[in-house]
């Protein structure tokens, strides 16, 4: 059992992230999206996600932190390698943390300078989290491909957070504001389908191996699930999004729904992909996993907090449920 | 010109804790004490508490965000500023801070919506206890991180094998020698801090005529707080100095400017420590009192820096010790002054008032002071007497860190501009409690404003 436990952890990590990606996304998008919006619509945008950012961006913390734990040694490496990239998102997630709060207290001459900083803080995070995710899956390599193909998906990833922002708005809102939600996702639909098949192409170009992981006799039949319903839903979102009467009779949260699918299923297919490496082409995971000891005593305490977590998480959402109202942050 | 990339990565790494340690020095306290005003409206249905609680609820959220910003920088700094000391220490530093996330973070970030946004979705009880979770959140997110930098300071309970460190018994690596003495004297420096926060911009609000019943009950809180708790940190700081006498001499030696092991060794009060010479310029000196003090004899031997292969560089240390001292020297004047000024019943004087005022932010000048001498104190070691801290820097180059740096720098000078700004533009406004007043008083308000 032991030596499943770097499994285990890699698992972890994946989840942590995955979450966070569903999560902040959110977030994030409704950021990026805050100047399209009017004042008082600015404000019901930040509400709807005023109860909830703080939690979803602890489980980055988490992801990082699984990383550190289980993995010291690709840990090191990975952010080493992405040490500007990652200084860009920090300025970004503090930017966007902070004006939260500042854009109500610190005056309302100072309002819209907060804004403006809660668009560009989630704006510069989105993107570098996406230059992030280029350069790990093209294996940390400082090549011209490579460069490229992070710059691409940099501008190309704050489409998924925009389509989950529009997603999340039109759960939490009414009236203008939704059928604005749908128009912003509309436009955001190709960018994101681009940036879903930047990563599906680049993959497999990166290395031989995951290229004949994937396509040779039996794996292609075992694994056609994973492309079609990341198809499905995907062109099920961009029907549902021609058809305001349908999300408007209560079934926008089926755009959500699709986007987790969606991201699930890039999840699993990267995971497939890279398995057992943790840096592509460079340490798997048993090289780089901690002493067993201490991923005993993390295993106790992922295994007893998790589900606590899940479950407050739940009970948070729930008394946060319905309709965004004002919040009552000045 | 060219730049030590270590010197550069710890100048960096500094800048962030510095700037961070700022936000929960003031949330570990607030929260406790916010969770007070909560308890105290439940139990005596007096609306003051309920107005005290609004006022600084707010700001605890504006200073929990720059905490929790500031916080993910830090976790990520770990790996990009010093990979080696994950890569050799993270058996030990991993679950210490995995544990800080998992129970911590997600609890305080969790119950914090409730506790900011839910009251009029929960029941008053499910508030309360959204409060208490925060409150035990932020303090067990102290315990955490108490624990690992006590453990770089007195390693205990580990092997080294192959120059990684392993795990041999986590209840010696958690409860390493240092560490309760660590954990209690930073938990009152928090206390200590919002205490003088709330106080002084009470006093504040006072001298702005801007206060309410409630701004009166936070104020004398703040005072009590502080009055009762500044004894307490001189005594747990002593203990504190004499648990580190024991396991890091060199630290005491240089915070005290002692050069040569002697007996009955002075106390300097001020001077110019004089690294190059090995001597401490301009000292004024009590006599015997060092001796007096980490011994609790007079003729009592101590050790000088000549007896150590490595010490920390002197002047810092030296410097922010005495910086600490003198701070909390002030802290427990006022303090003691505004209590007994309140015990008596009589109304502050405007001395007072201004006194408390200007002293808002004391806690965080003594509390910076006092990680520095700790903090420079272990150095050249990241683990003492184990790694260097050369040992496990990043590999960077200085221009990557220097831009990076001022970048850092930029930032954080704007954001405590805006915080500053923030709390002044709050506590300008008139306090909400005014409404509790008579309806006469506040027509006569009116009437001087018309």
């Amino acid at each position: 059992m032991i030596e499943l436990l770097p499994l285990f952890f890699v698992f972890a990590m994946g989840l942590a992230l995955l979450i966070y990606v569903l999560l902040d996304g959110f977030d994030l998008g409704i950021g990026i999206l805050l100047p399209f919006g009017n004042e008082r619509e600015k404000d019901i945008m930040v509400a709807s996600i005023g109860p909830f950012w703080d939690a979803n961006e602890t489980w980055i913390v988490l992801g990082v932190g699984v990383l550190l734990i289980a993995f010291p040694k690709a840990h090191g490496i990975v952010l080493t390698a992405l040490y500007i990239p990652v200084t860009i998102m920090l300025f970004g997630l503090t930017l966007r943390g902070v004006a939260f709060d500042f854009r109500v207290k610190a005056g309302d001459d100072r309002r819209s300078l907060w804004n403006a900083a809660f668009c560009a803080g989630s704006l510069t995070a989105s993107m570098a989290q996406g230059w992030m995710l280029g350069a790990y899956i093209t294996g940390l390599q400082n090549t011209g491909t490579s460069l490229a193909f992070s710059s691409l998906i940099a501008l190309t990833l704050p489409a998924l957070y925009i389509m989950l922002g529009g997603a999340w708005l039109m759960i939490k809102t009414e009236d203008v504001l939704f059928d604005k939600a749908v128009r912003w996702c509309r436009r955001a639909w190709l960018p994101m389908g681009l940036a879903l098949l930047l990563v599906s192409i680049a993959t497999p170009l990166v290395s031989e191996s995951i290229a004949s992981r994937w396509f040779t006799m039996p794996s292609v039949i075992g694994l056609l699930p994973i492309p079609v319903s990341c198809a499905i839903a995907y062109f099920g979102i961009g029907w549902i999004l021609q058809r305001p009467e349908i999300l408007h009779a209560g079934y926008g949260w089926l755009v959500f729904v699709a986007l987790v699918v969606i991201c699930l299923m890039a999840a699993i297919g990267l995971a497939y992909s890279i398995y057992p490496d943790i840096i592509i082409g460079q340490m798997n995971l048993y090289e780089a996993a901690a002493a067993t000891g201490s991923l005993v005593i993390i295993f106790w305490g992922v295994a007893i907090t998790l589900p606590l977590i899940a479950a407050y998480s739940v009970f948070v959402y729930r008394v946060f449920g319905g309709k965004a109202t004002e919040l009552r942050y000045d | 010109m060219e730049f030590d990339p270590i010197v550069l990565a710890r100048i960096q790494f500094a800048a962030n804790i510095s700037f961070h340690i700022l936000f929960p020095a003031i949330t570990i306290g607030l929260a406790w004490l916010l969770l007070f005003f909560r308890v105290r409206f439940t139990l005596t249905g007096d609306a003051a508490w309920e107005y005290a609680y609004q006022f600084w609820v707010k700001v605890f959220a504006l200073t929990f965000a720059l905490g929790v910003v500031s916080g993910i920088t830090m976790s990520f700094q770990f790996g990009t500023n010093w990979p080696g000391f994950m890569e050799r220490a993270g058996n030990i530093a991993g679950p210490l801070l995995g544990y800080e996330v998992l129970t911590a973070f997600f609890l305080e970030a969790s119950f914090l919506g409730i506790m900011l946004f839910g009251k009029q979705r929960v029941s008053n009880r499910v508030h309360l206890i959204a409060t208490s979770l925060v409150a035990v959140g932020t303090s067990l997110s102290a315990f955490w991180i108490l624990a690992l930098n006590s453990w770089m300071q007195t390693p205990a309970g580990f092997s080294i094998q192959n120059g990684e460190f392993y795990a041999e018994s986590w209840a010696q690596i958690v409860f390493n020698p240092s560490f309760p003495y660590r954990l209690a004297h930073m938990m009152l420096a928090s206390f200590l801090t919002s205490a003088f926060l709330v106080a002084g911009v009470s006093a504040w609000r006072v001298r702005r005529g801007v206060d309410g019943p409630a701004t009166w009950k936070v104020l004398k809180t703040g005072v009590f707080v502080a009055a009762v708790l500044i004894p307490v940190q001189v005594l747990v700081g002593d203990l504190h100095g004499l648990n580190t006498l024991e396991h890091q001499p060199e630290k005491i030696a240089a915070m005290e400017g002692i050069w040569e092991t002697e007996k009955g060794a002075p106390f300097t009060i001020i001077g110019i420590p004089n690294e190059e010479e090995k001597r401490t310029d301009f000292a004024l000196q009590i006599p015997n009192a060092a001796s007096l003090i980490l011994t609790h004899r007079l003729d009592g031997e101590v050790e000088g820096l000549e007896a150590f292969e490595h010490h920390p560089p002197v002047a810092p240390v030296f410097w922010s010790f005495r910086i600490m001292l003198a701070t909390g020297g002030l802290m427990l004047l006022v303090s003691w002054w505004g209590a007994w000024t309140f015990a008596r019943g009589r109304s502050p004087s405007t001395a007072l008032i201004t006194a408390l005022s200007i002293m808002t932010f004391s806690g965080w000048v003594a509390t910076l002071a006092g990680w520095y001498v700790t903090e420079i104190g272990r150095q050249p070691w990241v683990v003492h007497g184990l790694l260097s801290t050369s040992q496990v820097a990043a590999s960077h180059h200085s221009a990557t860190l220097i831009g990076t740096l001022l970048g850092y720098i930029g930032l954080y000078v704007f954001l405590l501009y805006s915080y500053i700004h923030a709390l002044r533009h709050l506590a300008t406004k008139p306090a909400g409690s005014l409404a509790l007043l008579p309806r006469r008083k506040v027509n006569t308000v009116e009437g001087v404003a018309t």
